[in-house]
């Protein structure tokens, strides 16, 4: 379980996060919303170490983590898949799914998490993460990575973002095979009312603090004033089908 | 053979065992080992030290190692090495020196490798070098590579070096036919106070030919390294030089590219970027669980590969 105390966060004179207190159980899909700038992605950042808090503390598995570097929250189990993915000149695909396997991970396996977000292993595992891949195409590795990673807590930040129509319901699968495989938290950054509707809990951020926190059946009305609980059975079936990504 | 000098086979050239195919073994100034075959001749030179590698035309599938070695200082050895390729040969050709010193004197080899690839020819070219040894020594290593491309004949060229050369200075030279095409990926890591120096002269002459290179390297401590290259377009042809460079401490680069269109259908573009390592990089890979080193050595690992 994460539990954040009372984080402050602000930069050039402009309060960014103010007193957040947030708490993400464990095994539960927890997705946070919030208009551009409202401090979404920093939190994430928080959480993962990237960016240290003024105030505040940060409880991880009941242990405060507040002060640990960012390699010792991911090797405690914290994973973080970026806004916008970063490219290496020379690093490919497989490197870097077996660096966030920790280099233990069996050939087939790489395929099977490439496969699951819709990418033909033959084709993507001995290429380069540089420039020449497409938006989409990064996305869609970085979050192969983390679910290779196995991380007890996974970030998303924005992971639809750039992914077609087509392929967004098996995205939705991905996560959904992760949180059942895991048995960790998820947390999705999202402003999609698709992932919405696959949250077991909604955080909604405004202005730096958590508005609104709670299960998805109280807090999405109050978004988009209606609840349409029937899209994560949709989507829990087609994933129990086995759909791919190119169906 | 001795493990200093197995080692140093195998950074150079990859050779555990005897080689297949031809080759020729050269170790402190003098030919040790050497092999031909019924399309491939290697003959000594006799007006300087040396040899000629002649290629049968129509020649494929077959190999040439022709790697150097060096394991006393004292010594500055001077070579010619001479490349006959034939009509439509294709064939891959390993050079390299390695040189081990463990003493105070300096170690040096100069190699010129000049090259005459006829119509249609085609050859991958692998040249490493390296250096190694505890003595206060310094090694060094100057490499000429003159390339002569008859019509349609194409060659990749890769170079690399690995570690451990004191100081270098790396030249290539090469004059394009019709129809021809030149590849060459270029590795450098310095280290220490190492210098490394890389000159690419390129004359697109004939009509339709093309040159890539890729420089890439990294610059590590107090070393300096220097990057130049003229590209002239002097007909209707193709030229994309790329040279990219990590630094990291003091270690410092310059880059000095020019590219020459003396045609209005020459297509010539060059691209250089000089930097440290990118913050986001180094961070993304902590995020994975790797310390801030082992996220440096990947992400230099990877850009040298
Ligand atoms: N290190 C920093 N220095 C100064 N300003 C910052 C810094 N980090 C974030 N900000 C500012 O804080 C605000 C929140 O940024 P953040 O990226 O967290 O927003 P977000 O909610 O993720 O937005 P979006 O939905 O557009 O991704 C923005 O106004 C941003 O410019
Ligand atoms: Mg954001």
């Amino acid at each position: 379980m994460l539990e954040l105390q009372d984080i402050c966060f602000s930069r050039d004179n402009k309060d960014i996060l103010k007193n957040v207190n947030l708490k993400i159980d464990n095994e539960k899909m927890v997705v946070i919303t919030g208009p551009n700038g409202s401090g979404k992605s920093t939190l994430a950042k928080i959480i993962m170490g990237i960016e240290t808090p003024d105030s505040g503390k940060i409880i991880f598995d009941g242990k405060d983590i507040t002060e640990l570097s960012i390699t010792e929250r991911a090797k405690e189990g914290i994973g973080f898949a970026f806004q916008q993915p970063v490219r290496f000149k020379g690093l490919t695909v497989k490197d870097l799914i077996e660096i966030s396997a920790g280099n233990s991970l069996k050939l087939c396996d790489a395929c099977d998490v490439l496969a699951d977000v819709g990418l033909c292993a033959q084709e993507y595992l001995n290429r380069e993460v540089n420039s020449e891949l497409s938006g989409g195409e990064l996305k869609r590795i970085e979050i192969a990575m983390l679910a290779a990673k196995k991380s007890k807590l996974t970030i998303f930040d924005e992971p639809e973002a750039g992914i077609d129509l087509w392929s967004f319901n098996n995205l939705i699968s991905v996560f959904e095979k992760m949180h059942d495989d895991i048995k960790g938290s998820i947390v999705i950054i999202s402003h999609q009312e698709r992932i919405l509707n696959i949250a077991d809990e909604i955080v909604l951020i405004t202005n730096g603090t958590v508005g609104k926190h709670g299960p998805r059946e109280e807090v999405l009305p109050q978004i988009f004033g209606k609840i349409k609980p029937c899209h994560k059975l949709e989507n829990k079936e087609r994933c129990n089908k086995g759909g791919t990504v190119n169906e | 053979m001795n493990n200093i000098e197995k080692n140093l086979l195998k950074q150079v050239a990859d050779i555990e065992k005897t080689p297949m195919g031809a080759y020729n073994i050269r170790e402190n100034g003098k030919g040790v080992a050497r092999n031909t075959t019924a399309n491939i001749d290697i003959v000594t030179k006799k007006d300087k030290p040396g040899i000629d590698i002649i290629i049968k035309p129509n020649t494929k599938n077959e190999s040439v190692h022709i790697p150097v070695i060096l394991t006393e200082g004292g010594l500055n050895d001077l070579v010619y090495n001479d490349f006959y390729i034939g009509e439509n040969a294709d064939v891959v050709i390993v050079a390299g020196c390695g040189i081990h010193n463990s003493t105070c004197d300096t170690a040096q080899h100069d190699g010129i490798h000049t090259f005459h690839l006829e119509k249609g020819a085609k050859i991958k070219y692998i040249e490493k070098h390296y250096g190694e040894g505890e003595g206060t020594g310094e090694r060094i290593l100057n490499p000429q590579t003159i390339i002569n491309l008859g019509e349609n004949a194409s060659m990749e060229m890769e170079s690399v070096q690995i570690k451990g050369v004191t100081s270098t200075i790396r030249e290539t030279y090469a004059n394009m036919q019709k129809g021809s095409s030149l590849v060459i990926s270029e590795r450098i890591m310095t280290t220490g106070k190492q210098t490394a120096k890389t000159i690419f002269d390129v004359n697109l002459d004939g009509e339709d030919s093309s040159v890539h290179v890729a420089s890439r390297s990294v610059a590590e401590d107090d070393s300096v390294q220097e990057f130049i290259s003229n590209v002239k377009g002097n007909t209707k042809c193709f030229g994309h030089v790329e040279c990219d460079a990590i630094i990291m401490e003091n270690g410092r680069v310059i880059s000095d590219p020019k590219i020459e269109a003396n045609n209005v259908d020459a297509s010539l573009i060059h691209e250089a970027a000089i930097g440290k390592i990118a913050g986001e990089q180094l961070i993304k890979l902590m995020t994975l669980g790797l310390t801030e080193k082992e996220a440096e050595e990947q992400i230099i690992n990877g850009f040298l590969k």
